[in-house]
């Protein structure tokens, strides 16, 4: 379990800092330190069981069907990079603690920085591919926030979502490349995997997964073509690239290629995709390097220039070159990260990294020099320093590379050639900063730095001097170890020494440092060679990269999103022509067994009306008044077709919605601007001519095809069920509100919030009036004619009797509260039309949304009722009873519920009306008086 | 008697109308009924997930009327995490409303409970017909609900969204009359009955009829081509009817499941799985459509509409999979990005009004007041919707990955992958700009001059009176946030657990023999619990 502890306590640790403040900077940097000391010290304590080759591993479920655990380990290969991280992460909190100025925000450095940790740890223990996947996206993201600390800079800003974009873009890419292999090996234990390279290089998929997780290796890398993101992200503050782009964040992409190794290397493929792209890597940022007057930038560079040979070694077909390879992934952190925290320290005294004005700094420096001269010789490959041993292995093993057969000696040639311009750019560095003569127009007076943030550097520089003299007493154990698990399998024999006598390795070592020497005396030749090319700014390319493909993004969007429900329509038109045609087209003929009904002249006659008024609805469009009368045509021809076809209930209530309705529409009418927009030009009628043409056919054929069909429903057990089940000889009263009574309380409720929704829309709409109508005539003043409002007042107490008749038989003959209340309602309108709002109002001073809720709140109890009888919600009962004066009766529960139906109709349909002819009143919503 | 299955329909029913019957008065007791209403329902919605465990597929017969004659509500593993969902989501939502935006307009509680209603009874029915009822109940409500507060904007939108989806509702209506014609029944479970012994001339009707309701539920679904209602009525609505919205596209996405792996399950014969290949591609393209929209929004709000669409598409896939493993995965996705872009619209919202003039805009403008906080959540929640781990996102998305078949990884990774891409890229732009862009002098004179307001406003904020805006996000609008957005870690943590009940949700769906069985197999008057 402590194993996992490695990993918690950082990420712990991340909210400690948080607690901190910028006042007490000395104990919130202590307080972060805590978390990361103990998990180095639990990382010590397992060393020797995994020097001894022991893999210790921990794990806790967490997602099995993702294949996804919390399992840890920790081989050789981690512990390398566990303390790496834990153990340069430390110099770096310790060094950030004076890098800091006082305006900068550093408890959430802190927390940034120990999420950071988290995460690279996670990356390198993790035992499980998702779970490998899952830090890997978490140190793009918390390298995003890091790059952008100072995020007032557009600089930090763009270099920030640089690295995101980039380096996200591969974590995607390796989560497919992992679930290919996860899927081939059927696993995605790190273990299994690791020891299934015959079973993943056989599979037709092992090229697409190598393909997708070296992406994912590269652009963490900062590998060619990918190298762009990282000199960018030098825009962080010092010690984040001190730590990103020394031990940890670039070379998470190594650390891939190295875990993976066991399974994925060897393949043809592997070699020349990892090798080449390590080769032109390597070269591309050396070549960089030597000309970037920022000291970061130089240090940028060269890192990419590193990377590059790491990958190379990655690529060698070789044991010991993977040796190499991790060798110098430790010398490379060492020495880059003194180096860029000596850089830090140079701008922190001098107030700028230009390598142009930067000069002679020994004479106000001595010990930064000293440290900075030592990291770069290590740098550089000299001698007796670290750097040198693992650079000569590089050297020596690509002489040994049959890669690119006849032409082999081009790679060690080439190795050579970069290792030449390391060997120049450290010494531009190091001289033109530190000596090459007095300092001049510096924006500050530098001095050294307080000794403690300067012990970092010290520490660094002496580890790099003593492997350089000692490496096989320092290295060749951890090595061993780590070798052993990047190559699943013991480690080749390791002879680290600084004097393997002359050899091939030893010369072209020493041509490189001769050849970079005279390289950098005559460096003006190439930067006038360079001047010819005109510069590229990566950054820019890439913003105007973005930026066009969000240019590009919202042309697509606003083309097809023109803001038209023409068009938004015609696509659903089109949907339905789509499916349902590609459905008829199937069948041999629409004629069902069933004989065609005999037509008679009424029904002829009645569908001709009917046909000639849907076709004058639309023609005449612009004449609404006529447009809507043809209108209610059609609903009338539909009533009688209900009629005929005996639903005499249906008839009833389409008869009276139609009434109400028109009246409505009318009034909304009313309000619609004079001008109707420009007539549609004939090639769009055209199209909607077709369109709705088609669409009639479809739903005409499916009509018929229904229609000659016999129908075995489930209506029969209705007709039989009625009376026995529901109490009521009127069937389809019985379904309304018996059968189906749930469906009639969500209509009704339907109904009652469409009413408090046009309340609510008109509660604030404040509508032009018009005042004539659209040929200009005016309105007649006369609104409210006496004689209707005589034939109103005396129609209103008969209508109420007649819709408490239709209300009361209607569980029986065709009736009910639907239609009954569209009878109120009716008559209720008619005198608002008649006697206008206020007068009505002013007598009968009626809130409708309360009898609308009411309504629905009586169907709903009514439901609830039936709870008490330990029955389902809307059970009905009904039974005869003994009124005196009345008689016999018989009463069912349903009728409280179609009482619900009745005020809910009654109430909204007037809520409606109340409210679209309030807007005609003084009461009109005006833009200073605003309701709640 | 188990009336527990009815009791998320009732409850936000009787709460709704209680609200509605006064439309006046104070706020505070409506917001108090409003709130222990959602908890209940929260409380009622856990319990039923906790029976629907056991596996058994319960009804309910409302009106005593046994299947397949009266309407059944049924409660299985899906029904109860979708109601579940909802709960939760509605009561972040409406937590964030509690604090001054219910008060824009009118009945805005009321309408909240019935739209809720709707939804629930959507999740729930057994019946063909009664779901229409109930799109009808959330379409009326939504409409409502979307005007609230008035406003140009949301009324140009809001049409658009009335109009297409009555086309909608009328669609609907043809599609099950086609079926009934055809089948002969209402009954969900009847009907995957009857098709099986469908005779041929029939089944192209039944095949039409399906393919029409297919087009309805992408309508609600926002499947490409018929999107175009939610990218403005999402982004013009007010944050937290936005918010309860973000389940509204997940109804159509619940819809296709329902009565595609049901009635057309795999005793359908031909026409088992007729509408996966349709959805299949046209999710496809939706998910692509919603990465270029994503890039494209000039807006938070719009580009979090827009990561709505991306989600549908993502789901639409999972479904156009067909398979158990696909389902489950798409179940885990669907809970996470109900929650997550609903918070995103709080979050919009709650950014917006500290920006000042620049509102949701990603334009450079002045520092939002609580940038810790904001800034916190904003980075959760984008890391969450585009899918980068730890959080749900991201499970969600490598469990749909995982679950492609070899034929339709090459199809489905790409386009996932890119639209991930584009979104990344999308919301770092917006993060950066909106968090990290104020302009540093902007933000000092701010602090001068605006910290009387902000005092002010804080003081009026405990009252809670009228429409003040509170320019700092107080504790209820918080709560509302973290509630929403604090759902991605907590479905993190609890994957595990959570992906099993997903599992075993896609293996009760596949097993639909079982759900004829329990619904129509019965002596005769069992009590249907």
């Amino acid at each position: 379990m402590s194993l996992l502890l490695i990993v918690l306590l950082p990420l712990l640790g991340s909210l400690v800092p948080l607690m901190g403040s910028n006042e007490r900077r000395n104990a919130c940097a202590t307080m972060t330190a805590v978390a990361p000391t103990i998990a180095l010290g639990i990382a010590l304590a397992y060393m020797g069981q995994v020097l001894d080759g022991d893999i210790p591993r921990a794990a806790v479920s967490w997602i099995p069907a993702l294949g996804l655990e919390l399992a840890m380990r920790l081989d050789g290969l981690s512990l390398l990079f566990v303390l790496l991280i834990l153990g340069i992460g430390l110099l770096i909190i310790l060094y950030t603690r004076f890098y800091l100025a006082d305006g900068d925000d550093m408890p959430r450095f802190y927390a940034f920085l120990m999420l950071f940790m988290t995460s690279m740890l996670g990356i390198v223990m993790a035992d499980n591919l998702l779970l490998l996947w899952v830090f890997w996206e978490l140190t793009s993201l918390s390298s995003f926030l890091l790059i952008g600390y100072w995020y007032r800079q557009s600089e930090a800003r763009k270099g920030a979502r640089m690295a995101l974009t980039v380096t996200g873009a591969g974590g995607l890419a390796l989560l497919a490349g992992l679930l290919l292999i996860g899927q081939i090996v059927g696993s995605y234990d790190m273990q299994v995997v690791l020891d299934s390279r015959e079973l993943i290089q056989q599979d037709p998929r092992y090229l697409p997964a190598l393909l997708l997780v070296l992406l994912g290796a590269f652009t963490k890398s900062a590998q060619v073509p990918f190298q762009f993101w990282l000199p960018h992200a030098m825009a962080a503050p010092t010690p984040v690239s001190a730590f990103l782009h020394s031990a940890t964040m670039v070379k998470a992409g190594v650390f891939l290629l190295a875990r993976m190794h066991p399974a994925l290397a060897g393949s043809e493929a592997w070699l020349y995709l990892v090798g080449l792209t390590g080769l032109v890597t390597l070269l591309y940022g050396a070549y960089f390097a030597l000309l970037k007057h920022d000291l970061k930038g130089i240090l940028a560079f060269s890192t990419v220039s590193h990377l590059g040979i790491i990958t190379l070694l990655f690529g060698l077909d070789s044991r010991l070159a993977v040796v190499a390879g991790l060798f110098h992934i430790v010398n490379h952190a060492c020495f880059k990260a003194a180096l860029f925290m000596t850089a830090g320290i140079v701008d922190h005294e001098c107030g700028t990294r230009d390598i142009r004005k930067l000069k002679g700094l020994w004479r106000f420096m001595p010990l930064t020099t000293t440290m900075a001269v030592l990291a770069g010789a290590a740098m550089a490959g000299v001698p007796l320093f670290n750097g040198f041993l693992s650079k000569e292995m590089m050297l020596a093993e690509s002489l040994q590379t049959p890669l690119l057969g006849g032409l082999s000696w081009l790679i060690p040639a080439l190795a050579t050639v970069g290792s030449l311009l390391s060997v120049a750019y450290s010494l531009r560095l190091v001289r033109n900063v530190f000596f090459d003569g007095p300092a001049r127009d510096l924006p500050r007076t530098p001095h050294e730095p307080p000794r403690l943030m300067l012990a970092p550097v010290m520490l660094l520089t002496v580890i790099c001097v003593v492997v350089g003299l000692l490496p096989a007493l320092t290295m060749t154990a951890l090595l061993e170890a780590a070798a052993s698990a990047a190559l699943a399998g013991d480690s080749p024999e390791l002879h680290l020494a600084i004097w393997h006598g002359v050899n091939p390795a030893l010369l072209m070592s020493l041509t490189a440092l001769l050849g970079g020497l005279l390289l950098y005396l005559q460096r003006r030749h190439v930067f006038a060679f360079q001047r010819q090319f005109r510069p590229r700014d990566a950054r820019l390319l890439f913003e105007m990269g973005i930026q066009l493909g969000v240019r590009i993004a919202q042309r697509a969007i606003d083309s097809l999103e023109n803001g038209s429900l023409q068009r938004y329509m015609l696509w659903l038109v089109i949907a339905v022509l789509c499916v349902a045609g590609s459905a008829l087209t199937q069948t041999s003929g629409l004629q069902g067994p069933l004989e065609n009904q005999p037509l008679d002249g009424l029904l002829i006659a009645g569908a001709i009306i009917a046909m000639f008024a849907g076709l004058a609805t639309a023609i005449m469009h612009r004449r609404r008044l006529i447009s809507l009368l043809m209108l209610s045509i059609v609903g009338l021809m539909t009533s009688l077709a209900f009629a005929r076809f005996s639903a005499p209930d249906l008839a009833l209530t389409q008869l009276a919605v139609e009434v109400v309705n028109m009246i409505l529409l009318m009034l909304a009418l009313f309000f619609l601007p004079q001008k109707t927009p420009q007539e549609s030009g004939a090639p769009r009628i055209l199209r909607d001519v077709l369109l709705a043409a088609g669409f009639g056919g479809i739903v005409a054929s499916l009509n018929y095809a229904v229609l000659t069909r016999p129908l075995e429903s489930i209506s029969d057990f209705y007709l039989e069920n009625s009376v026995p089940g529901g109490g009521g000889h009127n069937v389809v009263n019985v379904i309304l509100v018996d059968f189906r009574g749930f469906d009639t309380l969500g209509e009704i409720t339907v109904l009652c919030i469409a009413a408090i929704g046009i309340y609510k829309l008109l509660n604030r709409l404040r509508l032009f009036m018009p005042s004539s109508d659209a040929d200009g005539r005016p309105w007649a003043l006369d609104h409210h004619p006496a004689i209707l409002g005589t034939v109103a007042q005396t129609i209103l107490p008969l209508a109420l009797l007649v819709s408490f008749f239709i209300f009361l038989r209607g569980h029986n003959a065709p009736g009910g509260g639907f239609i009954a209340g569209l009878i109120t309602a009716a008559a209720l309108l008619l005198l608002y039309i008649a006697r206008g709002v206020d007068w009505t109002q002013q007598r009968a001073p009626i809130q409708f949304q309360p009898i609308a809720v009411a309504g629905v709140g009586v169907a709903t109890l009514t439901g609830v009722g039936s709870f008490v009888f330990g029955q389902p919600f809307l059970t009905s009962a009904y039974g005869h009873f003994h009124i005196p004066l009345i008689g016999d009766i018989e009463l069912a529960t349903a009728i409280l519920f179609d009482l619900g139906v009745y005020l809910t109709v009654v109430g909204s349909t007037l809520m409606m009306l109340a409210n679209l002819g309030k807007m005609t009143t003084r009461h009109r919503p005006s833009k200073n008086k605003e309701q709640a | 008697m188990n009336h527990l299955i009815v009791m998320p329909i009732l409850v936000p029913l009787i709460a709704g109308l209680a609200l509605l019957l006064n439309r006046d008065g104070s706020a505070t007791p409506r917001r108090i009924v409003g709130l222990t209403a959602t908890a209940l329902l929260v409380a009622v919605c856990a319990m039923l997930v906790f029976q629907s465990t056991d596996d058994t597929i319960r009804y309910y017969a409302l009106g005593d009327w046994q299947p397949p004659f009266g309407i059944i509500l049924v409660l299985d593993r899906l029904s109860a995490m979708m109601v579940m969902l909802t709960a939760v989501l509605a009561f972040g939502s409406l937590l964030f409303a509690s604090a001054g935006g219910d008060e824009e307009g009118s009945n805005f509680q009321g309408l909240f409970q019935l739209q809720l209603m709707g939804i629930n009874g959507a999740f729930l029915t057994g019946d063909l017909f009664n779901l229409f009822v109930f799109f009808e109940v959330l379409l009326i409500a939504s409409y409502s609900l979307l005007m609230h507060g008035g406003g140009k904007a949301r009324i140009h939108s809001g049409f658009h969204y009335v109009a297409l989806n009555l086309a909608g509702s009328a669609l609907f209506l043809i599609g099950v009359g086609v079926l009934y014609g055809a089948l002969g029944t209402l009954n969900m479970a009847d009907m995957a009955a009857r098709v099986a012994e469908l005779d041929g001339d029939r089944r192209v009707l039944v095949e039409a009829g399906a393919l029409l309701l297919l087009v309805v539920f992408a309508l609600k679904a926002a499947m490409l081509p018929l999107y175009f209602w939610l990218p403005r009525a999402y982004a013009s609505a007010p944050a937290p009817v936005a918010a309860l919205f973000a389940i509204m596209t997940k109804v159509g996405v619940y819809a296709i499941i329902r009565v595609f792996t049901l009635i057309f399950g795999p005793q359908a014969g031909s026409l088992a799985g007729l509408a996966q290949p349709w959805v299949w591609w046209l999710a496809l393209a939706t998910l692509a459509l919603g990465g270029v929209g994503v890039l494209s929004a000039r807006d938070l709000r719009t580009q979090a509409a827009y990561l709505i669409v991306l989600s549908v598409g993502t789901l639409l896939a999972g479904v156009g999979m067909n398979s158990t493993a696909a389902n489950a995965a798409l179940l885990y996705y669907l809970m996470h990005t109900t929650l997550v872009t609903g918070g995103l619209f709080l979050l919009a919202e709650t950014i917006s009004i500290q920006r000042g003039k620049a509102g949701a805009r990603i334009v450079r403008g002045r520092a939002v007041h609580q940038i810790a906080l904001l800034g916190g959540l904003f980075l959760l929640a984008a890391m969450t919707v585009a899918g980068v781990p730890p959080f749900s996102g991201a499970i969600g998305k490598a469990l749909l990955l995982q679950s492609a078949s070899p034929a339709q990884q090459p199809w489905l990774w790409p386009i996932l992958l890119i639209s991930s891409l584009a979104a990344i890229v999308a919301l770092s732009r917006t993060g950066s700009t909106l968090f990290w862009r104020a302009s540093s002098s902007e933000k000092n004179t701010d602090k001068h001059e605006k910290n009387p307001e902000r005092e002010q406003a804080d003081k009026g904020e405990k009252p809670e009176k009228g429409r003040k805006e509170a320019v700092s996000a107080g504790p209820l609008r918080i709560a509302g946030l973290l509630v929403l957005l604090g759902a991605s870690p907590v479905l993190m943590l609890f994957a595990g657990p959570l992906t099993e009940f997903t599992h075993a949700t896609a293996e009760q769906l596949a097993d639909h023999e079982a759900y004829i069985q329990a619904i129509l197999v019965r002596d005769s008057m069992g009590d249907g619990s």
